[in-house]
């Protein structure tokens, strides 16, 4: 061991010493920076800190609301919330969103069209760290299946939401509507704040036109959440103000009969309780099942409904313009009688046809060979359309308009009914704007049995007809009828902008309404076979207009053609005659005579409402409510 | 076997007597005493690390339990049986080391074990940690000091063989901690300023060649991004954001044991591992910083008074240079955490989840208590 050499211990020792003292400061300086980093992360920066610690843990969820529910007037579901599990998906969390849908199909049942839909959402504009929906309604097993892999898929949650549903939708489709997924226009107008968690917005009907009443207030949560983003609890929370529970006017009962009438057929029921102006039934058929258009409708399905040559999504009751045909006739008498250009008495000659000058054009009465000398009565009675000829050109294309828009018609006169079309209420200004045509002396004449180029639709005529149950008092159609719990009504229906139609003689009203009878039970009256045996006494009008031509692309066969280019039957009606309960407009279309096909429906209707519901509590009160109210 | 120094003066400080038991068992009680209360109070902090799980906290008591029989074992050795196993260890030590580069086997594209058959897996490179200072103190105190210039060049080279070896797992940490820690014996072996200034001008130059050419993409990756953590948020950032955060959050006095919601959330990484001190950071808030760090400051005075009053130069040299070394982890780990730093995967002695360091750091600590006490018996 080399250990010869001379060492100076104690040298060695201070110099040990020395660089130890060295050492020993360098340690305190270093500690003293890290302890300065930690006062200015710990104590200066504190609050930024908090701020961030909080960001990661604290999220601010929306709760969305519950949606109102809709009975009809007795208090049945019409639309209730179900709760629907649905796998969603938050890419913002998921990475990779490719291979997790790969996973994700190899564990779920996914259609191409799911995956089609997913990515079409992905594209569309949206709230970051929105979920986005990828499969809903899924199985107990497939929920189970998901769970078993939930931990390799961060961002991939299943969620149970409540989803629209409509227990009786193919009666109630056309006259509830139905909601949908929010699309990117309604995103735009929408309040992001109220409908940060809900995916949902009325698209037609009732729906959409209440959609601020039944969809409620958002709620708030805050909830802690891991760096996975899974939520571990709840901190705070701020509950949803559920929508208002709606009720409307609408009779199921009388909905499904009015269904029942024309199964088979393509036509419209509008049912309206003169008194209240509430619609009791809305039908159009065909109808569709609406919960197929809530969680968003498969492209063939999609395609087989619209394609389908009986039109089940076109809402005939709201949008379906028909010419009115002879249905228009009570409305024109009134016209008639009160602007002087007939009187009660007034007889005319009818050889079956009418001339304006005898060089002239010809206009036929439906009967060959004419009615011979008829009077009002008869001519409501035998829909004797010469007669009408006369008054059309007595009474001017001015005053028919006057008196026909204080009907109603050419204007959506509903309060509540979205979507209502106005029809066409044709004048020499209408004709000028908007064909750049003058108005001939023969389009008055057409007007004057409801042809040429008016159009309205089968609620604008039960509007009208409700008017003269009414005798003049002006009530609104509308859907709602009540709202659950404190509030009024009222407080949401757009108010009422009708001024009463106030005839000369106010006993007009009673004669029309009479010779509506005797259309329904007079020995000559064209729908007497529907009105035979009644033990109330109805008012009625039938009408029939004609289908004008089919596109030249269309393709039928022969048989087909032969059905399609038949008339359409038209009935307008209320009863009794005396404190009228309901007032209806029914439309077959392609179903020929009014008389033979509308008339009948319409009498099951009258019996149904006053003899068969009658029992019920809803109609009673109706009824005590339409005594105090009529004169 | 005695030592040459048997005059030297100790009895000037009978607070470093230990007596009795404790000179019996060659343990030093105040040492033992701060030593007790680290790694106790650390437990508490891991099981909140860990996210109160038990498993982890035993595991890692059974693990202190080895750790203190190795301790015990090293500090019954006398300092000059580590003297002369010096070189024999250093070989075999470099022998390790470049079998690892061979068969060496590991993970993440480092290979940092050995596993021979017939031993219980380790790591040559933690051996060295030891070793390095051993044998530099070794060779530089078999001359008078402060050494001539030639004899620091050969401890140089004593410290840069393994080094290199290391840095060629890779395993950068390490390496630097190992060479940091054979350089503490270099210093205070009396290596002169001007030779310490040319040395610190030598590494400055050697810095950036050492970035384009010496460094992998992902140490390059950390030193960015601790110069900007928000370039990469969610990436290699993630780690020094969440950790400042949850020291940030912590405030004066914390939020509370087991109260911290960046770590049982978990928002922060390696909560139980490098990360362990943003957990007491967030939970015990600047107090417990400064209760955790008056604790290390404590336990480093000590050994440091265990260095200066060594009998011999050989266990000074060792006794200092193993002081500083633990100093080292211990800034460097506070100081990556804190955002001051690089990460760079250096635990927070005896208080991160993890067994080798825990053996290796008490294993110095049994050098430490040999070193004082069997000078004890000697002038006793």
């Amino acid at each position: 061991m080399p250990w010869g050499e001379f060492k100076d211990t104690a040298a060695e020792r201070r110099l040990f010493q020395r660089r130890v003292t060295v050492m020993l400061v360098v340690v305190f300086l270093l500690l003293s920076v890290l302890v300065a980093r930690m006062y200015q992360l710990q104590i200066v920066e504190h609050d930024i800190y908090t701020t961030l610690s909080d960001k990661n843990r604290v999220q601010v969820q929306s709760v969305p609301p519950p949606r109102g529910l809709v009975y009809d007037r007795n208090q049945v579901l019409l639309a209730e919330n179900r709760p629907v599990f649905s796998v969603t998906v938050v890419p913002e969390r998921v990475g990779d969103t490719g291979a997790a849908l790969e996973q994700l199909v190899s564990i779920l049942d996914i259609s191409d069209e799911d995956l089609e839909r997913f990515q079409r959402r992905l594209r569309e504009p949206r709230r970051p760290f929105q979920e986005i929906p990828l499969r809903y309604d899924l199985t107990e097993d497939e929920i189970a299946r998901l769970a078993v892999h939930r931990h390799e898929l961060p961002g991939v949650e299943v969620e149970a939401e409540l989803v629209r549903y409509y227990p009786h939708s193919e009666l109630t489709a056309h006259a509830l509507g139905f909601v949908g997924r929010i699309n990117r226009d309604e995103l735009q107008r929408i309040d992001p704040v109220n409908y940060a968690g809900t995916n949902y917005i009325g698209k037609s009907g009732v729906e959409r036109f209440y959609e601020a009443l039944l969809h409620g207030k958002v709620g708030y949560q805050h909830v802690e959440t891991n760096a996975r983003g899974r939520t571990l609890r709840v901190l705070e929370r701020e509950n949803p103000v559920p929508g208002e529970d709606l009720k409307l006017h609408l009779d199921l009962r009388l909905q499904a009969r009015a269904h029942e009438l024309l199964d088979g057929r393509r036509g419209a029921i509008v049912a309206i309780e003169p008194a209240t102006g509430g619609i009791l039934a809305l039908a159009s058929v065909p109808g569709f099942d609406a919960n197929q258009f809530v969680t968003g409708i498969s492209v063939a399905d999609y395609r087989e409904l619209s394609e389908s040559k009986d039109k089940p999504l076109f809402n005939r009751a709201l949008r379906g313009q028909y010419p009115p045909g002879s249905t228009l006739k009570p409305m024109l008498a009134i016209a008639a009688l009160d602007s002087g250009a007939v009187t009660r008495d007034h007889t005319i000659w009818d050889p079956g046809h009418f001339q304006i000058n005898s060089a002239g054009r010809r206009w036929r009465d439906w009967k060959r060979g004419g009615h011979g000398w008829v009077d009002l009565t008869y001519a409501m009675a035998q829909s004797c359309d010469v007669y009408f000829y006369e008054a059309a050109i007595e009474m001017g294309v001015d005053t028919m308009v006057d008196y026909l828009a204080r009907f109603g018609f050419g204007e959506d006169a509903t309060l509540d009914v979205s979507g209502a079309l106005s029809g066409i209420l044709p004048s020499p200004d209408w004709k000028r704007g908007t064909r750049n045509e003058p108005w001939y002396p023969g389009d008055t004449v057409n007007l004057g049995i409801g042809q040429g180029f008016m159009l309205s639709t089968p609620l604008q005529l039960a509007t009208a007809t409700a008017l003269i149950a009414n005798r003049g008092e002006w009530v609104e159609p509308r859907l709602l009828k009540d709202i659950q719990g404190d509030r009024s009504a009222d407080e949401f229906l757009p108010s009422e902008t009708h001024e009463p139609l106030q005839l000369k003689n106010p006993s007009d009203w009673e004669f029309i309404a009479d010779s509506m009878a005797e259309v329904m039970h007079g020995v000559r009256g064209t729908a007497r076979a529907a009105g035979r045996g009644a033990p109330y006494r109805m008012a009625g009008k039938t009408g029939t207009a004609q289908v004008f031509s089919l596109a030249e692309d269309e393709e039928y066969d022969a048989e087909e053609v032969r059905e399609r280019l038949r008339d359409h039957a038209l009935f307008v009606g209320f009863a009794p005659v005396k404190n009228p309960q309901i007032a209806v407009a029914v439309i077959v279309e392609n179903g020929g005579g009014g008389s033979s096909t509308a008339a009948p429906v319409a009498r099951a209707l009258f019996d149904a409402w006053i003899l068969e519901f009658s029992a019920a509590a809803g109609s009673l009160i109706s009824k005590t409510d339409s005594q105090s109210e009529t004169p | 076997m005695a030592p040459r120094e048997v005059f030297s003066s100790t009895a000037s400080n009978p607070l470093g007597r230990p007596k009795g038991l404790w000179s019996a068992l060659h343990l030093d009680p105040i040492l033992l005493f701060l030593l007790i209360a680290l790694i106790s109070s650390g437990l508490f902090v891991l099981y909140s690390g860990a996210d109160r799980n038990l498993d982890v906290v035993k595991a890692q008591g059974v693990r202190f339990v080895i750790a203190f029989v190795v301790m015990l074992v090293f500090a019954q050795l006398d300092p000059s049986v580590f003297r002369r196993w010096a070189p024999w260890l250093y070989i075999l030590g470099l022998a390790g080391l470049v079998a690892v580069l061979f068969m060496g086997v590991g993970a993440k594209g480092a290979q940092r074990w050995l596993a021979l058959p017939g031993l219980p897996r380790f790591q040559p490179s933690e051996l060295m940690k030891l070793v390095v200072p051993i044998m530099a103190a070794w060779y530089l105190s078999r001359h008078f000091l402060p050494p001539r210039l030639s004899r620091i060049g050969v401890g140089l080279v004593i410290v840069l063989l393994p080094m290199l070896l290391i840095v060629r797992q890779p395993d950068l940490g390490t390496s630097l901690l190992v060479g940091m820690a054979g350089l503490f014996v270099v210093f205070f072996a009396g290596m002169s300023w001007k030779l310490i200034g040319a040395f610190l001008a030598m590494v400055s130059v050697a810095a950036p060649v050492m970035w384009f050419f010496g460094m992998r993409d992902y140490q390059k990756q950390r030193v960015l991004t601790l110069l900007d953590p928000q370039s990469d948020p969610l990436g290699a950032g993630w780690n020094i954001i969440q950790s400042k955060t949850a020291i940030g959050s912590g405030g004066f006095d914390g939020k509370g044991w087991l109260q911290g919601t960046q770590s049982h959330l978990e928002f922060l990484p390696e909560s139980h591992t490098d990360f362990i001190v943003a957990v007491l950071a967030e939970e015990f808030g600047f107090v417990g910083i400064l209760l955790l760090l008056s604790v290390y400051f404590l336990i480093i005075l000590r050994c440091l008074f265990i260095s200066v009053t060594a009998q011999d130069s050989f266990s000074r040299l060792v006794a200092g240079a193993l002081t500083m070394t633990f100093f080292i982890y211990v800034f460097v780990n506070v100081g990556m955490v804190s955002g001051l730093l690089p990460v760079v995967g250096v635990p927070l002695p005896l208080v991160s989840y993890g067994g080798t360091s825990t053996v290796t750091l008490m294993a110095a600590f049994g050098i430490l208590m040999s070193i004082h006490t069997h000078r004890r018996m000697i002038s006793a």
